[in-house]
């Protein structure tokens, strides 16, 4: 039997991937390129007896997502730059307070209003450090429709299997544009859910970490009752000042990501292998990068890209081996130079780093990537 | 017998945090006996807070506890009723994280009158924080921001929960001790989103500022200045000067949230 083909925008892959990951709750609120997500949701969710509730602001979608995860349910919410900014703070107490669940973000033009209608990579900074305080932070980075759909999936994944938000940042180019999606059968993705507590309602611990870096996690309603607070707390959720345990519990939420890099970061090497140039790219500039890679190579110059599919954590260790090998870093971005900023500080110094930025609303264009190559010295 | 308040207070968490003279545990013990009236199941029983010193409550109960950031308890609830309208959800908290920052979560409860109870605890002030004027600090008095008294015009909780749609509101004080559990047991049966406001003392931040001598004249005030709405009826509007209105203020049938997204999943024929 031939799978099921559509011809899909971005936020409406995002949607059907979140379904197929097991979605049954959604917290939003209106912000444009983002609403589409919210449009499919609230017309699909209903159908398999899910919930799907418009907030009176981004801060309570972001505070209703946390509920209904808390609740149970695998929960998403969708913006863009100043809807992300607004859910920042409760974005830390999922990070805190260890509560999966998805945040789609799509980069549009900012600071503040900025370009509603206008892509942008310029979000991928305060993803990482908009929130305050110390925090591990997961970030996917899609280049298509398909890749959309694929990673909403994953991200739901990495939500339930560390118990974190987690985020997936297209820019709007990847969110609105259309392409061919074959949907996944059943069972041909992997969708994780959170682990079950194994222990009887009295002997259960929120933030027990006997059970390994990320305990598991039960869901109100469900026999089990303890206690969740945004405040440093002990294994049985409630607050202390203790140094030790302070100490021991934040390195503990960050040890969750960074004990696992090599199963979180994903990439795609392309043309590298003898490469003395490398674009490194991510999201729809990386479809630029791949067009301008294969001019070059053409042109006969030894150019590969590298590109970006996990974000946060960063491929450190990808980037430093590459830095070894190539004389040069090309890294296009939709803003003024937040990627490179990474990839100088993974290249220690050992390659050439050049930028091409853009923040004016326009798409990086093949021909730009295929200059800057020649740049190269 | 006397009541034993145990069966709900969470073991090894008290004493509390609240300062001598505060109305909070006055509250709480008021809550305690409504929910043991209810018979409300620990294990299906969620409370909710902010942040501020109220918003600590939920920490001594024995349920499902979430204490969450500044204002957001009432969103946060709303995202366990939907995903569990099963669950009993009350919200507690205090005059400033309630219709300060978190205002505006506030009256969209209201608004969707989503089947939860919230327990605003009025002490008038900031208390956590040291006693900064909140919205409902009374326009002239003093607090550690408005050393030359308030000139901010300060809101009539009950009146802002009608007026955005709460089809339960109703008023009483840290004194009438004995009625608070009342209350809070009509409002938690009450079908829809239902508002008890607590008038409550914060002699530390709050009184000592406002020329009260003691805690006992700051219970005396409340005693003082709270008529009951049955008696309200019978006076005029001199006698009722100054005075507060205390009792079920509003109460009103009017389709419920969850019932009405029951109805959504059914119309797209996602019903069991």
């Amino acid at each position: 039997m031939s799978k099921k083909v559509a011809f899909l925008q971005g936020n409406e892959a995002a949607a059907y991937g979140a379904l197929y990951a097991g979605c049954t709750f959604f917290a939003g609120y209106p912000i444009t390129p983002s609403t589409e997500v919210s449009e499919v949701l609230s017309a699909e969710l209903p159908k398999i007896g899910g919930k799907f509730i418009q907030m009176e602001d981004e801060i309570g979608a972001m505070a209703a997502l946390l509920g209904g995860a808390l609740a149970g349910k695998k929960a998403l919410t969708s913006t863009s730059g100043p809807g992300l900014s607004l859910k920042q703070e409760l974005i830390g107490y999922g990070c805190i307070a260890e509560i999966p669940c998805v945040v789609y973000n799509v980069m549009r033009g900012g600071p503040s209003t900025g370009m509603p209608t206008g892509p942008s990579q310029s979000d991928v900074m305060c993803a990482k450090w908009g929130t305050h305080g110390d925090h591990a932070t997961i970030a996917l980075m899609p280049a298509s429709v398909q890749e959309t759909y694929e990673m909403i999936v994953r991200a739901f994944n990495l939500a339930e299997k560390y118990r974190m938000p987690v985020h997936v940042l297209p820019d709007e180019i990847v969110a609105h544009m259309r392409e061919r999606v074959v949907f996944p059968e059943p069972g041909e993705l992997e969708v994780i859910n959170r682990t079950a507590p194994s222990v009887p309602p009295a002997e259960y611990k929120p933030y027990d970490t006997k059970f390994g870096d990320v305990p598991p996690l039960a869901a109100f309603g469900s026999g089990y009752k303890f206690h969740v607070t945004g405040l440093n707390k002990l294994p049985d959720g409630f607050p202390t000042t203790k140094a030790e345990y302070v100490q021991a519990e934040e390195e503990r939420q960050i040890r969750k990501v960074t004990a696992n890099i090599d199963e979180i970061v994903e990439f795609e090497e392309f043309m590298l292998d003898d490469a003395e140039i490398c674009v490194v790219a991510y999201g729809s500039t990386s479809r630029s990068a791949r067009y301008a890679v294969n001019a070059a190579r053409e042109q006969g110059i030894k150019v590969g890209m590298f590109r970006i599919k996990t974000f946060w954590p960063f491929p450190d260790k990808q980037i430093k081996a590459l830095a070894g090998k190539v004389k040069g870093f090309i890294v296009p971005e939709m803003n003024l130079g937040m990627c490179s900023l990474e990839v100088e500080r993974c290249a220690q110094g050992k390659a050439q780093i050049l930028g091409i930025n853009r923040v004016d609303g326009e798409p990086i264009n093949p021909e730009q990537i295929i200059e800057k190559i020649k740049e190269v010295k | 017998m006397a009541f034993d308040y145990e069966k709900y207070i969470r073991p090894g968490k008290l004493p509390h945090i609240w300062c001598p003279g505060c109305g909070h545990g006055i509250v709480m013990k008021g809550l305690i006996r409504a929910m043991d009236s209810l018979n409300l199941v620990k294990e299906e029983t969620a409370i909710v807070s902010g942040i501020g010193c109220a918003s600590r409550l939920p920490g001594y109960i024995d349920c499902c506890t979430l204490h969450t950031a500044h204002g957001r308890a009432a969103a946060f609830a709303t995202g366990v009723k939907l995903a569990k309208p099963e669950m009993n959800v009350i919200l507690v908290g205090g005059d400033g994280d309630g219709t300060a920052i978190g205002g505006n979560h506030f009256i969209h409860a209201c608004r969707r009158n989503i089947n939860m109870t919230y327990i605003i605890m009025n002490n008038y002030i900031y208390g956590m924080t040291g006693g900064q004027f909140s919205p409902a600090t009374p326009t002239g008095h003093k607090a550690s921001t408005t050393p030359y008294g308030n000139p901010d015009p300060n809101f009539d909780i009950a009146k802002l929960a009608i007026g955005a749609g709460a089809s339960f509101v109703a008023r009483g004080t840290a004194f009438h001790a004995n009625q608070i559990d009342k209350l809070i047991a009509e409002a938690i049966q009450h079908k829809g989103f239902s508002v008890v406001e607590i008038l409550d003392d914060c002699p530390t931040t709050y009184g000592r500022r406002n020329k009260y001598k003691s805690v006992i004249e700051m219970m005396n005030r409340l005693k003082e200045v709270a008529v009951p709405v049955k008696a309200a009826e019978k006076m005029t509007a001199e006698q009722l000067e100054g005075k507060i209105l205390t009792g079920v203020l509003h109460k009103v049938e009017r389709p419920e949230y969850c019932e009405e997204y029951a109805k959504v999943i059914e119309r797209a024929g996602g019903a069991k």
